[in-house]
């Protein structure tokens, strides 16, 4: 992996600590398996890293490319389409190399026993790793028709080019076609390696690429015929349900499994602490379950509650290798500036909350295991159910149907091992989806955490020293885009009362709303226009450049009016970067000082990340990531006490709905001389600090908290 | 307790033998694989898992088997008559009104039951209409493009 690859690699710390989430008792039979699989064992997974780096090595062939008799070209990798529009990028990438139609193009995705590892879908690696890959092995399958026509016909490949699937150059009479190359005849070429370095199309050039192609398989979802996760059936197949415990840390003592047995057709499962039933329906599965936790006996634990949060997490942080970096001589700058502001943000866990909630299929045969269902990580998934039934490699399938959403909450494989336990327990496939509650609750959630953030400005106003410490909710964007000579962040994880993991963006929204509110806090100690206060310290011309963009199309100029009184309508913006993309975001809002309520009017927001592939697939990433967002800053919060969480229900934990929808607006800043970088995450950082800085600027109220509400405010 | 029930799916007539506290969401799901309704939150707040009963849009995860003794269900899967979509389902499509989809099914639904009530939906009654129906990737702008373009379509359609 070079130096570039780690800056843009968000190190996913909770995953990667994450061990299985359920032990099974070893049988002799499994460790004779073992045994027998012995050598397999002993060799080493590649680590996410290095399955990364695979994407720049030479790929042969017939592992990246299938190309069919008729001229259908399959092409295969394990990124997974899970509503971030994957499977349309990679085809408009695999159609400009290859120069045939979208429609003579089809992926498959994440099925391990077919594709060549590209990594797991997360960190927005799609577009700067795997598109560049697929780029590059579709561009040498071009070459190598080509060649192979060149040879065939003895004219000079160099005067040859592919249009519509089609070799051009030839001469009268003559046809050279994909369906060509794969006829026997010359089967033999597909065997050879792809030589590194076969150009790519330039930007210039892009005839694909760039356009708004709209979404393929399109019609499946509206005709209800595409199967996600859940909607997978096999012959013979079980629903399966899993007892769950009644609180965080609770240990099951005892649990009598006669009256669920007793039930006609139903297999009961106690494993270590897996308890989970299968049946022919769904129902009958909750009879059992719901029969069988009637006599479960729990030893319980106690468990912060979320009212406790901020002071447990600060109470807990972890001594070790706290992520420090340093420049300059923060100590001494905060020491001699003229003015200095401190402040602490505290900041929710909230929940994914995917339409789908986690769901698979399993399936034995002959010993070796299939399963099909929604991960962002297929490989990881089948590590993990590996390690589970101490299987080797070639015995585990996992195959990732296009799934109803993840937003980095489906890294883990929990209900692919109940799946694949229950199934290989009926001896039929079962199938298992979480219900909501079990997702609010035993999924992973986005970490909390707390951030101290202090700035020093000099009697000009400007920005001499900077300390950002975050507590729990993770390092990534931690550091000023601003620039400010003397500074220090710090990360320290810290002991938590829930599971987290990745989201969306993770920890960069945290850290830009400390910071985009911060700087908000200094403009007013500096009397400054918080735009022209950013634009002063702001050398990077990226950042810039979608701040302006944003500023102008909003009005800012026109609009901003310094608080002066208790104001119907308040104006904020904020801006950032994180994975190699920029955004900035203006937000009005309107408050009901009466009431206490605020609701979002509009919102425009600039968005850069290089050269444009899809504008349609981005505008609609943008919008998402921007209304999303809301909920994190309005309305979404994980409340829990005594090992429970109190909201795990839709009709209690409130997403953004259409009523929510503010106007919004969308400035997509191309930059075709750039590489191209993911777009899925990064837009959704800046909504959070607009607002609180709109609410700011109308009420001289400060919410210094995700969601953004207090005892005076909130949004109605 | 098992009921034996009779009703017309998807123009089809049906006579099934089950569980009357079944939910039609699962019966569709599991009996019939007609998977398109889909579970969301099983209490009736996302409209995941809305069919068409007698014409009007029902959560059926809410809706036990007994209720729909006698009673004409319509689900996602009748609506592209001979490959050709139902006007509110190309109205998706050419809207790009989808990221993952899964909310998808119960929206089209929803927007053919709002249509029919009202042929001419402002912004604001379409906001109303389908404030029920979570779309949890947010593709409400989209979404609200494609019912107003189903809207034109549907009244060309006429």
């Amino acid at each position: 992996m070079n130096a570039r690859e780690l800056e843009f690699t968000e190190p996913e710390r909770y995953e990667l600590y994450e061990g299985p989430y359920y032990h099974f008792e070893i049988t002799r039979r499994d460790f004779v398996q073992v045994l027998g699989a012995g050598i397999l064992l002993s060799i080493a997974l590649p680590g996410a890293f290095a399955q990364r780096s695979r994407a720049d090595r030479p790929v042969r062939l017939a592992q990246r490319l299938h190309i069919g008799a008729d001229g259908t070209i399959t092409v295969l990798t394990s990124k997974v389409e899970v509503g971030q529009g994957s499977r349309t990028q990679l085809t408009q990438a695999a159609a400009e190399e290859l120069r045939v139609p979208i429609e003579r193009i089809r992926f498959v995705m994440a099925d391990t026993a077919m594709v060549p590892d590209d990594g797991g879908t997360a960190g927005s690696r799609t577009t700067p790793s795997t598109v560049p890959a697929i780029r590059k092995g579709c561009a040498a399958a071009r070459q190598l028709l080509i060649d192979t026509a060149a040879t065939a016909f003895e004219v000079d490949a160099k005067a040859l080019s592919v249009r519509d699937g089609v070799v051009e150059g030839l001469g009268a009479g003559r046809k050279f076609s994909y369906a060509d190359l794969a006829s026997e005849k010359h089967a033999k070429a597909l065997e050879r390696d792809v030589a590194p370095g076969v150009a790519v199309t330039e930007v210039a050039h892009w005839r694909v690429l760039g356009t708004p192609v709209p979404r393929v398989a399109a019609a499946d979802i509206v005709t209800g015929a595409h199967r996600y996760p859940s909607d997978i059936r096999r012959p013979g197949m079980l629903y399966g349900r899993v007892l769950r415990r009644p609180s965080y840390g609770a240990e099951l003592e005892e649990i009598d499994l006669t009256a669920a047995k007793a039930l006609q057709n139903v297999t009961a499962v106690r494993d270590g602490d897996f308890v989970g039933f299968a049946a022919a329906t769904s129902f009958e599965a909750e009879e059992a379950r719901d029969a069988a936790a009637k006599t479960a006996k729990w030893k319980t634990a106690p468990h912060p509650s979320s009212e406790e949060l901020y002071a447990h997490l600060r109470a807990h942080a972890s001594s070790q290798r706290p992520r420090r970096d340093a420049r300059g001589t923060p100590e001494e700058a905060f020491k001699g500036a003229a003015r200095t502001l401190r402040e602490t943000y505290n900041i929710a866990y909230i929940q994914h909350a995917p339409m789908e909630p986690r769901a698979a299929v399993a399936e034995w045969s002959d010993g070796k295991l299939t399963v099909w269902t929604g991960t962002q990580q297929p490989s990881r998934v089948m590590d993990e159910l590996q390690r589970t039934f101490r299987l080797s490699r070639d015995q585990v399938r996992v195959i990732v149907p296009d799934t109803g959403g993840g937003f980095g909450g489906k890294h883990s494989g929990e209900v692919a091992v109940e799946a694949a336990r229950l199934a290989q327990a009926a001896k039929k496939p079962v199938s298992v989806r979480w219900s909501r509650e079990d997702e609010f609750t035993w999924a992973y959630f986005r970490p909390a955490g707390v951030i101290d953030v202090a700035g020093a400005l000099d009697d000009k106003g400007m920005l001499v020293a900077w300390e950002h410490v975050n507590f729990n909710s993770g390092p990534s964007a931690i550091a000023t885009p601003y620039a400010v000579a003397n500074s220090v962040t710090e990360f320290k994880s810290c002991d938590q009362p829930l599971r987290s993991g990745s989201y969306r963006a993770l920890a960069s929204t945290a850290n830009a709303f400390a910071r985009e509110s911060f700087m908000d806090e200094l403009a007013a100690a500096a009397d400054v226009d918080p735009l022209e206060f950013r634009l002063r310290q702001l050398n990077n011309e990226r950042l810039r450049g979608v701040l302006v963009a944003a500023a102008e199309k909003f009005g800012w100029k026109s609009a901003w009016k310094k608080n002066s009184s208790a104001q119907k309508v308040g104006i904020g913006l904020a801006c950032g970067t994180e994975k190699g993309s920029y955004v900035a975001c203006c937000a009005r809002i309107k408050v009901n000082q009466s009431a206490g309520t605020f609701k979002v009017l509009d919102v425009c927001e600039a968005f850069e990340c290089g050269a444009i592939q899809n504008p349609a697939n981005l505008k609609a990433q943008v919008e998402g990531c921007i209304i999303q967002g809301l909920g994190g800053a309005l309305t979404e919060e994980m409340r829990f006490k005594d090992g429970k969480i109190l909201n795990a229900k839709f009709s209690q934990y409130h997403v953004p709905r259409f009523k929510d929808v503010p106007k919004v607006e969308t400035v997509l800043v191309n930059r075709p001389d750039l590489p191209s970088v993911g777009a899925g995450e990064t837009p959704i950082i800046g909504i959070a600090p607009a607002i609180a800085n709109a609410l700011y600027n109308a009420t001289q109220t400060r919410i210094r908290s995700l969601p953004i509400r207090d005892a005076k405010y909130k949004y109605s | 307790m098992k009921a034996s029930l009779q009703f017309t799916l998807n123009g089809k007539p049906q006579r099934v033998t089950t569980e009357a506290k079944r939910t039609l969401l699962e019966v569709l799901r599991e009996d019939f694989d007609l998977t398109g309704a889909k579970y969301g939150c099983g209490e009736g707040q996302c409209r995941a898992c809305t069919v068409l009963i007698d014409g009007n849009p029902v959560r059926s995860c809410l809706t036990e088997m007994s209720e729909v003794e006698g009673r004409k269900i319509d689900t996602i899967e009748s609506l592209s008559q001979n490959g050709k979509l139902h006007p509110v389902q190309q109205a998706f499509v050419n809207e790009g009104a989808m990221q993952c989809g899964y909310c998808v099914p119960g929206m089209i639904l929803s927007t053919i039951a709002l249509l029919k009530r009202n042929a001419s939906p402002t912004e604001a009654q379409i906001v109303e209409g389908l404030n029920g129906n979570i779309c949890r990737c947010c593709g409400y702008t989209n979404i609200l493009k494609a019912v107003q373009r189903a809207a034109q379509l549907s009244r060309e359609a006429k």
